[in-house]
């Protein structure tokens, strides 16, 4: 089993004509990927290497009966696009675009909310979702993963997300689902969204979370984790060090105040029983003891 | 990116928001015009970004031409924590009755954009937060449908605004908000948003932090931006397009991806180092993205060893290595690298790589391996 997406999972690509969209498009096919149709408005009844292309989200729900679709268009057209994709009913949206106007994203956010409650939205400014061995769906190489589980990964940080699926992946610890919930400062999907998927999988047996400063998400899972989880969760979360007042890359990842320090967000973590490991390699050792004592 | 007073006092006028009359001068000589111009009393205040320039000396109040011109003198050229005051505001000095507080941001945990409103203003808002958090009233506005003026004059007089004051300071909410949402604004504040004797309210102060995602559809700001005061070498990475951020230590940092730059900088400190600085090359960074950085962090000066620490998504290492070797060809670089590559075409990056390893050009298989090297070499001790 696995969250969100599976071997079944027919994804559309919106924006697959262009470099970004083709290359990673192309790569989630490669990985097993049911890609099954591209969307570029103007370029509909083309192909990329057989892969049709519509000019509308509904034209290609209609013509293959996707149910996921993965946005690689522009940040000034991303909003529109999600929200096109919501129209015409897909359940599943993963958004990898960079630097949307933090005013389009969250009308984005509450367009969908109020609107198309049945979408859920990955992302923006995300890795993606790769189900190991079964479906890979944004920027994830699919060769760092390991099928056969028992470890949900949940992470805010794209390049940590690797770092730990291959701490672990090197260690023999597979995966079930690996979520990158993206670093901007209202995601679509929250450490809770995927911290309850995980509680729900049987497959999965423990979760890795990877946090950093910025915002009140990681307390909010704690609460969550404290009251509703059963399964061991180690989390790691960047920016001990970090500066207040300094956007550390992400948007949403900035110290204003007191709020949004990893202290607080380790304590509150801690406090809830998870784990907390001082670096990403450590969380992979600390999870790597645990599952063995599942066995 | 934020906001000079000026520049928020001008956005603000934009919207329609009303603030005192008055103008920007450079020189003394402008500051006396502009405060004749807009009468005695005149105020005049630094232009830094930087709290507490009322305090070191940074606000005056003029009340003839003499003084105009003294403390237009005084205050330019000031040095006010170690930012140096090149252009003053001067305005009409208001008399002031009450003084309160407006703003909006997004508040991420709701999803939601979010009004503060208070009777308290003038005085740090974090600090009413703190001692009595019933003075600020929170209001939260849902972007798809905006705020009424019936709904921001219930917000204002739930916050215990005075009564002369309510319709102004809801009408200026309801402007605020406009300036928010159509300005691409992060922050919009008033403080303070002032009550005067005749009963008229404005804007005596204005904090405003742009979305920079949003550039491509403001060409206006481009002469905020060329205001904008960096560091050296925070001017160099931004005109590279580099992801950059002086600290304070020894260790530069270069790293793919925010989050492994974040814990880069933390993985140092756990090992008894200080950074230099968080340096992310961003996504598909190539050999040109590897150059420029390291560009970047040979002029800072305080730095004793570079830490280079990639994970390859779609970064591929090989690139990055390519750029490594370039480099060394292209700058003479002061400390030395030390160096871990994994990820996409990481085998074929050691490759490039062995042929010149040596003292200055070091690789480590690991992150906390590498970690502990560059911090070593920093601290003056043997190349562990």
């Amino acid at each position: 089993m696995s969250i969100f997406v599976d071997s079944n999972t027919k994804v559309i690509v919106q924006g697959l004509t262009g470099g970004q969209g083709r290359f990673h498009g192309l790569r989630n096919r490669d990985y097993g990927t049911k890609v099954v149709g591209g969307v570029t408005p103007g370029k509909g009844g083309t192909d990329v290497e057989g892969i049709p292309i519509f000019d509308t989200v509904e034209e290609a729900v209609v013509a293959t009966g996707a149910t996921a679709s993965f946005v690689v268009v522009p940040p000034r057209f991303a909003a529109e696009a999600v929200i096109e994709a919501a129209k015409a009913g897909i359940a599943f949206v993963v958004c990898i675009t960079e630097f949307i106007p933090a005013q389009d994203e969250a009308r984005m956010y509450n367009t969908l909310r109020r609107n198309y409650p049945g979408t859920r939205l990955l992302g923006p400014n995300c890795p993606g979702v790769i189900s190991p061995g079964q479906s890979n769906i944004g920027i994830t190489s699919g060769d760092i993963a390991l099928a056969g589980g028992p470890v949900g990964i949940v992470s805010r940080s794209g390049t940590l997300t690797y770092q730990a699926l291959y701490d672990l992946s090197q260690k023999g610890v597979g995966q079930t689902t690996c979520v990158g919930i993206g670093g901007d400062p209202v995601p679509g999907t929250n450490f809770i969204d995927c911290l309850a998927a995980f509680e729900a999988d049987p497959e999965t047996k423990a979760v890795i979370m990877i946090g950093e400063i910025g915002g009140a998400e990681e307390e909010r899972a704690a609460e969550f984790i404290k009251e509703k989880m059963t399964k061991p969760v180690v989390a790691y979360i960047a920016g001990v060090t970090a500066p207040p007042g300094k956007k550390m890359g992400h948007a949403g990842a900035i110290i204003s105040g007191s709020q949004g320090t990893a202290q607080a967000k380790m304590k509150a973590l801690q406090e809830a029983g998870v784990t907390v490991a001082k670096n990403p390699t450590e969380a992979a050792e600390l999870m790597v003891e645990i599952v063995s004592k599942l066995k | 990116m934020d906001l000079f007073e000026y520049q928020g006092k001008q956005f603000f006028a934009q919207y329609g928001i009303p603030t005192s009359p008055g103008g920007v001068a450079d020189t003394v000589d402008e500051v006396v015009a502009i405060a004749e111009r807009v009468g005695y009393p005149a105020v005049i205040k630094a232009q830094v970004q930087v709290g507490g320039r009322g305090k070191a000396g940074g606000i005056k109040i003029a009340n003839n031409l003499q003084e105009a011109k003294m403390y237009g003198d005084s205050i330019l050229g000031m040095d006010i924590k170690g930012h140096l005051v090149k252009r003053v505001w001067v305005e009409h000095a208001s008399d002031i009755e009450q003084e309160y507080y407006a703003s909006f941001t997004l508040d991420r945990s709701a999803k939601l954009h979010l009004a503060m409103v208070s009777a308290k203003g003038g005085v740090d808002i974090e600090e009413v937060a703190a001692t009595d958090p019933d003075a600020i009233i929170r209001y939260h506005v849902n972007p798809l449908d905006g705020i009424t003026i019936a709904e921001a004059r219930d917000v204002v007089a739930r916050a215990g605004i005075d009564e002369p004051a309510i319709e102004g300071v809801s009408e200026i909410l309801v402007k605020l908000y406009d300036a928010f949402v159509k300005g691409d604004a992060d922050l919009v504040e008033i403080n303070p948003l002032i009550l005067t004797p005749d009963h008229k309210v404005h804007a005596l102060d204005a904090k405003v932090t742009l979305d920079d995602a949003a550039s491509f559809r403001h060409p206006e700001w481009e002469q905020y931006r060329a205001t904008q005061e960096y560091d050296g070498r925070e001017k160099l990475a931004k005109e590279r397009g580099l992801n950059y951020i002086g600290l304070d230590g020894n260790v530069g940092i270069i790293a793919n991806g925010a989050g492994l730059a974040m814990s880069t900088l933390d993985v140092v400190n756990q090992v008894g180092g200080q950074a230099a600085n968080f340096l992310d090359l961003g996504g598909g960074a190539d050999a040109n993205t590897m150059t420029s950085a390291l560009e970047v962090i040979n002029t800072d000066h305080n730095v004793k060893s570079v830490l280079i620490n990639i994970f390859g998504g779609i970064t591929r290492c090989d690139l990055i290595a390519n750029g490594i070797i370039e480099a060394l060809s292209r700058v003479e670089l002061k400390a030395p690298l030390v160096i871990r590559l994994d990820g996409t075409n990481a085998q074929e990056a050691r490759k490039i790589i062995e042929p010149f390893v040596s003292d200055k050009l070091i690789i480590r298989p690991t992150m906390l391996d590498a970690a502990r090297t560059a911090v070593s070499i920093a601290n003056g001790g043997d190349v562990k």
